[in-house]
Order: C-alpha cells, then sequence, then structure tokens
C-alpha cells in the first residue's frame, strides 16, 4: 500500500481546470519530487491534495484511505503536513508562536518537540521571540517547516522549499529534508531545482499543462536524455 | 436570443403593469401617477447606482447625500429671488463673507507652495496647520453675523429664479463635483473606505444643508418649487402630473439609450472588466482608477438629477427629509432586486420596489388598525400611542431583510446582468 | 483658573469618555476586520442593541444596583455583553457565514451587514419606540464634584460614577485582550488568522472556532460600551448613528487589523471632537486685555451641530495621508 495515492486528478479555481488527469503514488519511507515547467499545476496539485482546492475529478488516498476533497484540519490529524510556496509563515508572530501554531491540533505536551525543531534548526533557536517577519528568507524557510514538523507528520508536503535560497543554503535544507525522510517522513516536493532535488528522490514527476509527462526514479529521470535536455537544462 | 428568460421578464414586468393597475383602481388615478412619478425619480437614482455597482462594483453607501445636493440645488437656482435680501446690505455683507473665503483658500494655497521655495517640511506643516486653524476662524467669524443676521431679517436668502432644467443639471454637476473629490480619495483603496466615506458624506452634507439656515431655511423648508411644466393649479392634478411624468419618462429614455449605447461598447465592456477581474485589466495597461472615477462621478450625476426631480416634483425642498441610512437602502433594494448592471432589471426594480414600499403603508396601517381595534374589542387592550408609527419600522426591517436574503439567494437579482462574453 | 476647570471638565473628561466608548467600539471593528476581512456596518446597532439588553435587564431586577452599592445597569453589565455575544455569532451564522461559503467578495459581506444593521434598527424601534430613556431606574446616577484647592477657582472638576466604571472597565478590559492575545492559546490563533487565514487553515488551527471567539469579544466589548455611554448620557434608538463614522474612523485611524492602534484611534477621534467643538474663548478670557483683536464670543473650531465632520474629515486625511493608519495596520 502506498503512503498517498492520486489517481487520475482533476481540479482548478473556479471553472478553469488546471489538472487534467493526473496519476502519483509515493511509499512512506520515500522522497518524491516533482518538477515542470511554471504553470504546470505543481503547486495546484498540492493544494488539491491538502484538500485546499476542489478536486472535481479522481481520487486521493493516504494509506488506503480517501481523503478527496477532505478538510485540512482532519488532514493535520491524520499526520500530514503542508508548507505552501509563498506566505507560509505568520509574519507578526513570533518563531516560537509560529511553530506553537504548527501544534495547535495537538493536545499534550509538545514541548521536547519544539526543543527538537530548534536543534534541527539552530538558527532558529537564537530568534525564537522574534517576529517570523524579520527573519530572512531561509530562516522564514526554516520557520515553514519547523511549524509543519511540530505535529510530526507522517507525510509532509513542501513546496519549492528552496526558493530564492543561495546554493550553500539550498545544499542545506535538502540535506535537512533527507535527514526528515531518514527519520520516518514521507516527503513530497515540487522543486526548481530540478537536478538537485532530483538527486535526492526515489520517485520523480515531470509535470506539463496538468498532466504527468515522465514519472520515474530520481536518477532515471536526471540519466533520461529527453528529461534532461527539456526540463533540467541540458 | 435566450427566450426562458424574456418570458420570464415580461410575466414579471406584466406582473408589475397589474399591480400599478390596480393601484391606481383602489388610491384613484392621481395618486397612481404621483407614485409612479416618484417612482420615476427614483428610478433616475437607481440607474446611477446600477452603473456603480453593477458596471464597476463601487459600494456607495451615500447615495441620499447626492440626492439631497440634486433636491438643494433645484430648490437654490429655480426658486423665486428674495428681492429683500439682494436689495439689503447684507447682499453684499455675505459677498464680502465670500471674499474673506477666497482670501482664506489663496493664502492656504500660498503656504502649501511653499514647498516649491524648499522650506523644509518641519516648518511648513506646523506653518499650514496654524495657517488652516487661523483662516478657518477667520472665515467662520466672518460668516457667522451675516448669517444671522440674514436669518433674522430675511428669513433666507432666496433662489436664483432661473429655469428648472438649469437647477437639475446644476445638481448633477454639484454631485458630480463632490464626488470627484470622494472619488479621487477613496478609489484607489479597497471597496469598504468608500463605503465608510461616502456614508459619511451623506451624513455630512445633511448636516450641512440642515443647519445653512440661510442657505436653505433648514427644518423650516422651502416650499412651493416651481415646475417645469403647468403646475396642478392650471391644469388639474392628473394632467399637470400626468405631464410632469412625461418629462422624467423622456428623461429615462435618453439616460437609458445613452447608458445602453455605452454598455455595448468598449467602455462598458472594459468596465466589466475590470469589476470581474481588477488584476488582469489592471496588467492590461488600463488606468483602472481613472476609469472607476468616471463610472463614480457619472452615477452621483445622475443621483444628483434624480434628486432635483424628486424634490421639484414634491415642491418642497425638507433637508429633514433625507433619511441617509434608509432612503440610501431602498435604493438599493431596487438595484439588487431588479438586477445589477441590467439597466431594464433596475428600471423594474425601482417602480416595484417603490410600488411595494408606498403600498406597505396604509396596508401595515390597516393591519394594524384592525389588530388594535379586535384586540381592544376582545381583550380590552389598549395599544400604545405610538404604536403605529413604531409599526412602521417595520419597513426599515423588511429592507434589511430583502437585502440580505437577495444577495443570499439570488445574487443576481431578478433580471441577471446578460453577460455576453468577452475575453 | 475656572476657566481652566472649564477645560478639564470639557476637554480632558469629556475627550477620555468619549475616546473609550469609540475605543471599544473600534476595537471589535478591528477584530473582525481582522479575521473575517470585512467591514462590519453593523456593529454600532450591536452597542446599541446591548444597551437596550441592560435597560431590559434593568427593568427587569431594578432593585440590584442600590443593594450593592452600583449601578443596577452596570450590574447587569455581564449578562447584557452575554445575551449581545450571542446575537452576533448568531448574527454571524444567518446572514455572513452563509456568504462567505459561497465565496463572495468582501464588499458583498459589507453590504449583508448593511442589511443588517437595517434590521436591528428596525426591530429596536419597533420595541422600543424612538424615545430616549434613562438607564437609571431604582438608583440615581451618581456625580462627583471634586473642589479644586486653587483660590480662584470655585467651580469643581466633575466626575460621574458611570465614566469612572468606563474608564476601569476601558482599562481591565484592554489588559484582558491583552492577555488573551499573547497568552492564550486562541488568542495566538487569532493573531495567527488575522496574519495569515490560509495558513492558519493549512496548519489545523480551528478557524471556525476562532470565528466564534472573534464574534464574542466583539459582540461584548460593543455592548459594554453601549450601555456605559447610555449610562451616563442617555439611551436612544439613534445612538448608532452618532457611534458609526466615529468608530470607523477610530479603527483606521489605528490602523486596520491593529488592536492597540484602535484603541489610540478611539482616543484620537475623542479628543479630535472634544478639542474642535471646545470654545477656546474661555481659555482666552482671562487674557482678554492683552489680546490685540476683540474677543469673539464663540471660538469653538466646529459648532456642535457639526461635531459629525470631525471624524469624517480625520478619516479622509488619514486616506490621503497615511491610508496604513497611524500604527501601520492593513489597507481596508
Ligand atoms: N489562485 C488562483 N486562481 C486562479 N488561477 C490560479 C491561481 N493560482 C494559480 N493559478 C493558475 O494555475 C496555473 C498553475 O499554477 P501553479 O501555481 O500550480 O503553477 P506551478 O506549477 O506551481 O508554477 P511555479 O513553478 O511558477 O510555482 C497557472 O496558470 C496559474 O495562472
Ligand atoms: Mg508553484
Amino acid at each position: 500500500m502506498h503512503l498517498l495515492e492520486a489517481k487520475n486528478v482533476h481540479g482548478g479555481y473556479g471553472g478553469m481546470n488546471i489538472l487534467n488527469g493526473l496519476d502519483l503514488a509515493i511509499n512512506a519511507d520515500e522522497i518524491g519530487v516533482i518538477v515542470g515547467p511554471n504553470g504546470a499545476g505543481k503547486s495546484t496539485l498540492l493544494k488539491a491534495i491538502f484538500g485546499l482546492l476542489r478536486v472535481t475529478e479522481g481520487s486521493i488516498e493516504l494509506r488506503g484511505e480517501l481523503i478527496t476533497n477532505a478538510d485540512p484540519g482532519e488532514l493535520v490529524l491524520k499526520k500530514m503536513a503542508f508548507v505552501p510556496q509563498e506566505k507560509n509563515i505568520f509574519p507578526s508572530l513570533t518563531v516560537q508562536e509560529n511553530l506553537e501554531m504548527g501544534a495547535y491540533s495537538r493536545q499534550d505536551n509538545y514541548q521536547h518537540i519544539l526543543e527538537q525543531v530548534y536543534h534541527f534548526f539552530p538558527p532558529l533557536a537564537d530568534k525564537r521571540s522574534q517576529p517570523a517577519g524579520e527573519l530572512s528568507g531561509g530562516q522564514r524557510q526554516m520557520v515553514a517547516m519547523g511549524r509543519a514538523l511540530m505535529i510530526e507528520p507522517s507525510l509532509i508536503l513542501l513546496d519549492e522549499p528552496t526558493a530564492g535560497l543561495s546554493p550553500l543554503y539550498m545544499a542545506d535544507i535538502f540535506e535537512r529534508i533527507v535527514t526528515i525522510n531518514a527519520a520516518g517522513v514521507g516527503v513530497l516536493m515540487v522543486e526548481q531545482h530540478a537536478k538537485q532535488a532530483l538527486k535526492i528522490a526515489h520517485k520523480g514527476f515531470v509535470l506539463v499543462a496538468g498532466q504527468n509527462r515522465f514519472t520515474d526514479t530520481g536518477m532515471n529521470l536526471i540519466n533520461n536524455p529527453e528529461v534532461a535536455k527539456a526540463f533540467l537544462g541540458g | 436570443m435566450n427566450t426562458q428568460w424574456l418570458t420570464k421578464e415580461f410575466g414579471l414586468c406584466m406582473a408589475l403593469a397589474v399591480s400599478i393597475l390596480l393601484l391606481m383602481v383602489f388610491m384613484g388615478s392621481a395618486y397612481g401617477i404621483r407614485v409612479l412619478v416618484e417612482a420615476s425619480c427614483y428610478a433616475i437614482i437607481a440607474l446611477g447606482l446600477t452603473i456603480q455597482w453593477g458596471y464597476a462594483g463601487l459600494f456607495n453607501a451615500g447615495i441620499m447625500g447626492f440626492v439631497a445636493i440634486g433636491g438643494f440645488s433645484a430648490m437654490l437656482l429655480t426658486f423665486p429671488v428674495n428681492q429683500g435680501f439682494w436689495s439689503s446690505d447684507q447682499a453684499s455683507d455675505l459677498g464680502q463673507a465670500f471674499l474673506k473665503l477666497l482670501g482664506a483658500v489663496v493664502i492656504v494655497w500660498a503656504v502649501v507652495q511653499l514647498r516649491r521655495l524648499s522650506v523644509p517640511r518641519s516648518i511648513r506643516l506646523p506653518l499650514l496647520l496654524i495657517t488652516l486653524a487661523v483662516a478657518y476662524l477667520w472665515v467662520v467669524n466672518g460668516f457667522a453675523p451675516v448669517t444671522q443676521a440674514i436669518v433674522s431679517q430675511h428669513g433666507f436668502i432666496g433662489g436664483f429664479g432661473m429655469p428648472v432644467w438649469v437647477g437639475w443639471l446644476v445638481g448633477g454637476i454639484l454631485a458630480g463635483t463632490v464626488a470627484y473629490f470622494i472619488g479621487h480619495i477613496c478609489l484607489g483603496l479597497r471597496s469598504d473606505y468608500l463605503a465608510i466615506a461616502t456614508l459619511g458624506v451623506a451624513e455630512i452634507i445633511k448636516a450641512f444643508l440642515k443647519n445653512s439656515e440661510w442657505l436653505t431655511r433648514g427644518t423650516l423648508t422651502v416650499s412651493p418649487l416651481p415646475w417645469p411644466v403647468p403646475s396642478a393649479g392650471e391644469v388639474g392634478f392628473i394632467t399637470a402630473r400626468a405631464l410632469y411624468l412625461s418629462v422624467t419618462a423622456v428623461l429615462i429614455a435618453i439616460i437609458f439609450y445613452l447608458l445602453h449605447a455605452a454598455y455595448k461598447g468598449p467602455w462598458g465592456r472594459m468596465m466589466r472588466a475590470i469589476r470581474d477581474n481588477e488584476l488582469s485589466s489592471a496588467a492590461m495597461g488600463k488606468d483602472v482608477n481613472q476609469r472607476r472615477l468616471e463610472v463614480f462621478i457619472l452615477g452621483c450625476i445622475l443621483m444628483g438629477i434624480g434628486g432635483a426631480g424628486l424634490a421639484t416634483f414634491n415642491g418642497i425642498f425638507d433637508p429633514n427629509g433625507y433619511l441617509p441610512l434608509h432612503h440610501t437602502f431602498l435604493i438599493w433594494v431596487m438595484v439588487i432586486l431588479g438586477g445589477p448592471g441590467n439597466n431594464l432589471g433596475t428600471l423594474f426594480g425601482a417602480v416595484f420596489v417603490y410600488v411595494i414600499w408606498i403600498m406597505s403603508e396604509p396596508v401595515a396601517l390597516f393591519i394594524l388598525n384592525t389588530v388594535s381595534y379586535f384586540g381592544n374589542l376582545w381583550f380590552a387592550w389598549e395599544a400604545p400611542s405610538d404604536f403605529a408609527s413604531r409599526a412602521l419600522q417595520a419597513r426599515v426591517f423588511s429592507i434589511g431583510l430583502i437585502i440580505t436574503l437577495v444577495l443570499r439567494y439570488a445574487p443576481k437579482g431578478l433580471f441577471p446582468e446578460k453577460v455576453q462574453q468577452y475575453s | 483658573m475656572n476657566e481652566f476647570v472649564f477645560f478639564i471638565n470639557n476637554v480632558l473628561i469629556s475627550g477620555v469618555v468619549i475616546g473609550s466608548i469609540y475605543a471599544l467600539g473600534a476595537v471589535g471593528i478591528t477584530l473582525i476586520f481582522s479575521i473575517l476581512r470585512f467591514a462590519h456596518f453593523a456593529h454600532a446597532d450591536l452597542m446599541t442593541l446591548g444597551a437596550f439588553f441592560a435597560f431590559f435587564l434593568t427593568a427587569l431586577f431594578p432593585a440590584i444596583g442600590p443593594a450593592l452599592g452600583l449601578p443596577t445597569a452596570f450590574v447587569m453589565l455581564p449578562l447584557a455583553m452575554g445575551l449581545t455575544a450571542l446575537t452576533a455569532v448568531y448574527l454571524d451564522k444567518a446572514f455572513y457565514k452563509p456568504l462567505r461559503a459561497q465565496g463572495v467578495k468582501p464588499i458583498v459581506l459589507v453590504m449583508a451587514s448593511l442589511g443588517v444593521t437595517l434590521m436591528l434598527q428596525g426591530l429596536i424601534r419597533m420595541f422600543m419606540g424612538t424615545s430616549s430613556r434613562n438607564l437609571y431606574i431604582d438608583d440615581r446616577k451618581g456625580i462627583h464634584r471634586i473642589d479644586v484647592p486653587f483660590e480662584l477657582a470655585n467651580r469643581p472638576i466633575v466626575i460621574t460614577d458611570p465614566q469612572i466604571l468606563l474608564i476601569l472597565f476601558l482599562v481591565v478590559a484592554v489588559i484582558a485582550l491583552h492577555l488573551f492575545l499573547t497568552r492564550s492559546k486562541l488568542g495566538k490563533a487569532m493573531r495567527a488568522m488575522s496574519d495569515n487565514p490560509d495558513l492558519a487553515r493549512v496548519s489545523g488551527i480551528n478557524t471556525q472556532k476562532v470565528v466564534t471567539v472573534t464574534w464574542i469579544i466583539a459582540g461584548s466589548l460593543a455592548a459594554a460600551a453601549g450601555t456605559l455611554l447610555s449610562l451616563d448620557v442617555s439611551l436612544k434608538p439613534d445612538l448608532s448613528f452618532m457611534l458609526l463614522l466615529p468608530i470607523f474612523a477610530a479603527a483606521i485611524v489605528g490602523g486596520v487589523g491593529h488592536p492597540y492602534g484602535a484603541l489610540a484611534g478611539g482616543f484620537v477621534i475623542g479628543f479630535a471632537e472634544t478639542l474642535s467643538v471646545f470654545n477656546w474663548a474661555v481659555l482666552l478670557r482671562p487674557f482678554r486685555d492683552q489680546l490685540w483683536f476683540d474677543l469673539p464670543a464663540n471660538l469653538a473650531f466646529v459648532p456642535t451641530e457639526y461635531k459629525i465632520t470631525v471624524p469624517f474629515f480625520i478619516l479622509l486625511a488619514i486616506l490621503v495621508w497615511r491610508p496604513t493608519g497611524l500604527f501601520k495596520g492593513k489597507v481596508l
């Protein structure tokens, strides 16, 4: 059984269809990477999976359980977390409060997770009582991921976690994603830095115009000359 | 052509015609025509709103203010000249007060222009504020004795004795001018701001008209205002009102034609593009705010004209008769019920809602009297003395209820805007 | 010195009192805006409604106040606040929530709130008539005259019971609100939702609960403001007309979505009103002989009947120069 499986997903904004029958599946210990040109519908797909957008046709399953058009609040309780592409922090809340909001659905004591997140993203520990809006782009990305980790997710959806980061920071973030995954968290992420991302991916999906163009392991996609030429910049 | 809608529209219009006919039969044709004339004036006002809201999505919560300006202008320009005032000293005193006002404006303007002499802001701002305060007090204290003398000796300055159409035209222009200033400030911001600002401007216009006794006689009201057609005294109620109705009908026809042409033309297409999808039209390089300002002014001009027509027909200018919140939303109900952006629907809505509004008073009173009569008879129940006036508040409640219900269940109104495909 | 006492009574005390009322209303407007993103026009009517609830309760149990040594309406305030909060929650359920669910533009919600305004006004007038009423039924308003320890002053500073209670209430309410927003989970969630509603959903925050709490807070503050104002002056159905513009001006001046800004905005508007209707000739009178011009009898910036223009022009000035408000709120 797959951790996450989407079959023939259709959906869009208003009457406009952006997703035209997408398929996708990852296993519990895998990193899945979605790449594709701007406007292909990558972010739209993640939103559709997370119930932020109406899926008009097709199905989405989490561990075999149907979650098509589920409420995001419900998905959070099912240990699924989502880090949107933009506006992924609460700017006027402090770093600590941002993380606490990630744990909103928890009724138990989550102090140890908080410390784990600070341990995992050391720069945040020093800034815990600073408004998140005053952080640098990379630090904000850490806050966003930290917020998502507060529920100890079993599946995390990341939309371009390295957007706008320097190459050094980017490598750093990828490393952390691998660490998260190694701890048993399934990862599905959208990335523009396709080559580097596919390197750490178990599964890769190339999306064009709301449809699958290529689906394979990360390495196979990198080595596929057709993909390399059209989507990985040669 | 979609025939299904045609039948529905046709049916609704027939129903309206029948109810007007019933109104005429039961209340007399003079009364019926009166209702129709008033409805036609409201229709002009409602057309002004339908282009603001329906074409451009602008929320005008101060309609009554613009209507009051129209009424004021109709009064000031057409009411007979007050010879007593113009031949007295107060006329020149008033002139001097206005000269003071002009002087104050020039001085303030000059202080503002100090910017050009690169005087630092830290000096300019306090200087401007002090100048404003002093100039303001100077002007106010210049007007106060004159206006008091005018009120005590002549009542008010009287009108200008001009033809009625001039009064109506100026009413539209004045309303448009106020709209320009409000729109200029608020249209760049989110639409809620326009709602708040127009609400405020309506209150202020009313406060001004009510308290400037030298100009409007305030609560004493001004009447009779001259008519553009022979008055009831000359040709009888029915003929006079019918003539008046034909004037407003022609006016509506002209406005209707012009709006229709504009709506179908590139201008109307652009307006709707802006309304429906602001971002993309901004991206298309159209100056969105300029277009909206045009629509806002145009709508307010129509409101001013409608207000002038209404005041002239009633023959009386009574600033207290303008109830900003209630009358404004009567117009709103007309527009959203009829179908915003659909001129024919608006026309229908205006007449339909006005007839209901008018009829609800006698009907409510009848019901109330019956209730209190039988209440008295059977339970020896004594109705409170202001029972009737209280119960009329049910109308205000109903307007509110209709607004919320229409928004929820028929957001496009009874006559939905027929959107032509444009891409 | 009498002139100075006059100034204290008419500007300082009046300004603080009316400023507190505006602040309580504006905080509600700003909270509703930051959570639901529309200008809630029916807010002034919630204030009036709250005062009427207090009036009913006072009429039902007129003897409670004298027994406790407080105005009865004030003793009844918590109940009136609760009823108003409940009304606000149900108004939202009946009229705003269905529209939100349809995903309408915010301006449609503004219009719906105007519809609600008309309904509330119609109902209040239908049941209560249009006359003005006194919220003191079995008790009397306590008025304190504080003598000024100066030779030349023989007039006292005057402050009433409801004014003192209002100021105390405001202080307590602000501290409580501050603690709620910064310390409690729900309060933080409220700030989070105001910051970024989509992310709040994504984080699993119970947005419906936050909305309900927002209405409860806004409704109870509105009821308190309406009751305390009516206690000090009198209860009239058209209270809301006088309040609507000032509380919106206060919210915008303070920066929309900014509760502390709304507080400041309330006082800015309150003092602007009292300062502009104050007759400055009174203060200048002692120096009448030194002045180079004849002192007019009335030297107020704004005649009392034009008081409504003050918040409006402040509003316009803010929109022109600083649409985000003094405290950098969101642009509406
Ligand atoms: N909120 C929205 N409303 C309407 N259309 C939208 C919205 N968001 C995105 N779209 C449209 O959906 C399409 C796909 O957008 P999406 O954000 O999914 O692209 P993407 O693959 O994530 O691109 P990028 O790499 O630039 O992030 C685009 O054509 C876009 O115009
Ligand atoms: Mg994207």
